[in-house]
């Protein structure tokens, strides 16, 4: 195994446990915006979309780039701004009349 | 790689952390996203500097964002809060589309016989990508009503797919090992798509979200793989974050339900069983009905309401008509709470976001084990569209689908008013007793309709 290679696993070994770690707090009520938002993040394909597209040069890899860079982009923009969407509404009332009188 | 970029990837996937951190609040939760999308904009920014670029791909990188761009920003903004779940769905599967298109595209560089470090993570790629993209679009078309909702199955349907795996298998083997054949990822890519759709097809009703959320973490993954294939660091972490969120997340969702995974992927839920249940004599049982006026009355002088908003409530765009009932009750001295189930609406937490659009409280929002113990000092609980996460088959009959499915404890209220559409089953496809309790009154319409007549009868009471 590489240098590389080793460090790669190693990486990807500790992002399994911060990414359980993360998550495991989460209310309920928060899974849709959350599942959305990685969603959002795994976006992060257009990075590898854009590197591969960056050196196009036959009419088969200019294909497969033109569309993994639509594909990508979709995921990432429709993430971010769906997940937004859903988060702006939540919104407290400063003052609750009553309705914070709860047993 | 280049240190510049190796600081730039470590602080977005900082950012990322972060991001999914703030998320754990309601408060916060909008800046999450915000920092996760700094952090994309950080890892994208520092990519394309020490790219070499041709003419071909500065057009093709250019014209795809412009129109990935729009496609996303537009669709984002005109889903109703209602079609949330499709898509999500969507934007999770050409994600794997696209994981899929990368790797594809990186081993073409290798020629004949790429290194298996390079091999492996590429074909690993290209398998789960496809699967999460044909299964999100077969989740996405279910939820969008383009082809029925319910598990389509077939004798011998397990055996098929079992089939189809294990030849993705061999081939896989086949490629890695024995030799790699040009364009051997091409029959390997049909094949998985095929799965994929062949995957999601038996899954119906109310389990779509849990499989959604797990091609959510197969997106993830295959992502990840894709890092490993370009020995991208930033992929590699991203990736990985949401794969292993995601499982989690999955795995949540299903207990949330009362089931295992197994049983949400492999169980046809929903299909089995209805004929018995439907078929216990639901014709020959009466239902009590009410007037606007009578449950204007009941409401208008009770000391405690419980509202269950269901999915039926969304459907109806209901949200701001049962916040103004609300707080009509409110100001006559009445507490109010809604009781959220885990997987009311079509996804863990899709109530709280349609009930937030509509300036409803989060206070008031209850989550079922806050709320569970104080129904039987209600004197209301106001079912509005909601109907399978109330239904006492989940903790009686042991015949029933939802069998062990928690549940809101709202038959141990004092009065129980149902407002349906009709008698017509929820989303699992069952009948349920407790619209025959004597305790309960129905009021059949549409949800908005009923909510206003209600309006206007308790300003009268």
């Amino acid at each position: 195994m590489s240098n590389e290679l080793l460090t790669e696993v190693t990486y990807f070994v500790l992002a399994i446990f911060v990414g359980i770690e993360v998550i495991s707090k989460v209310p309920t009520i928060l899974h849709t915006p959350l599942m959305s938002g990685t969603n959002a993040i795994h976006g992060i394909i257009l990075v590898g979309a854009i590197v591969i597209a960056a050196g196009a040069d036959s009419p088969l890899t200019i294909a497969l780039g033109l569309v993994a860079v639509i594909l990508a982009t979709t995921n990432v923009v429709g993430g971010f701004v769906v997940t937004d969407r859903m988060l702006e509404m939540f919104k407290g009332r400063a003052a609750a009349p009553k309705s914070t009188a709860t047993r | 790689m280049n240190l510049a970029i190796a600081l730039a990837y470590l602080m977005a996937a900082v950012l990322f952390i972060l991001g999914l951190k703030q998320l754990s609040s309601p408060k916060g939760a909008r800046n999450g996203n915000f920092t996760a999308a700094a952090g994309m904009v950080i890892a994208l920014g520092a990519t394309l500097p020490l790219l070499h670029f041709t003419t071909a791909g500065l057009v093709i990188i250019g014209v795809g964002v412009a129109v990935g761009a729009l496609i996303g920003a537009f669709g984002a903004r005109m889903v109703k809060m209602t079609a949330i779940p499709q898509m999500v769905a969507l934007f999770n599967g050409v994600g794997g589309g696209a994981a899929a298109l990368v790797a594809v595209s990186e081993l073409l560089t290798f020629g004949t016989r790429p290194p298996f470090a390079e091999a492996f993570p590429s074909v690993f790629s290209i398998v789960i990508g496809s699967i999460s993209f044909a299964g999100s679009m077969v989740a996405f078309a279910k939820l969008q009503e383009l082809m029925t909702g319910t598990p389509i199955t077939y004798p011998g349907q397990q055996l098929v797919n079992g089939l189809l795996a294990a030849l993705i298998f061999g081939f896989v083997v086949a490629v890695l090992v024995i030799a790699s054949i040009p364009f051997s990822f091409v029959a390997l890519m049909v094949l998985a798509l095929i799965l994929g759709v062949a995957f999601v097809l038996p899954i119906g009703g109310a389990d779509m979200p849990v499989v959604i959320s797990l091609l959510n973490a197969f997106t993830g993954l295959a992502v990840a793989a894709s890092g490993f294939t370009l020995n991208n660091f930033a992929l590699i972490v991203a990736g990985t974050l949401v794969g292993a969120s995601g499982s989690l997340l999955t795995k949540l969702m299903s207990d949330a339900m009362g089931r295992s995974l197994g049983n949400v992927l492999f169980g046809a839920f929903g299909k089995v069983r209805t004929g018995t249940a439907a078929a216990g004599g639901k014709e020959a049982r009466s239902v009590r009905a009410g007037s606007a006026e009578d449950l204007a009355t009941l409401l208008a002088y009770s000391r405690r309401v419980i509202i269950v908003p269901g999915y039926g409530l969304a459907v109806a765009q209901a949200q701001h008509a049962v916040r103004e009932l609300a707080d009509l009750l409110e100001k006559r001295g009445v507490e109010v709470n809604y009781a959220i189930h885990p997987v009311a609406g079509r996804m863990p937490g899709h109530m709280n976001v349609l009930l937030a659009e509509a300036n409803v409280p989060y206070e008031q929002l209850k989550e079922m084990d806050e709320i569970n113990d104080q129904f039987r000092d209600a004197d209301v609980v106001l079912v509005v569209g909601a109907n399978d996460v109330v239904n006492p088959a989940a903790r009686s009959s042991p015949g029933s689908p939802i069998y062990g499915m928690p549940i809101l404890n709202a038959d141990q209220a004092k009065n129980i008013v149902f407002m349906k559409r009709s008698m017509r089953p929820g989303f699992a496809g069952i009948d349920n007793d407790l619209m025959y309790d004597p305790k309960t009154i129905m009021f059949f319409g549409d949800a908005k309709d009923s909510l206003t007549k209600l309006v206007t009868a308790v300003k009268a009471a």
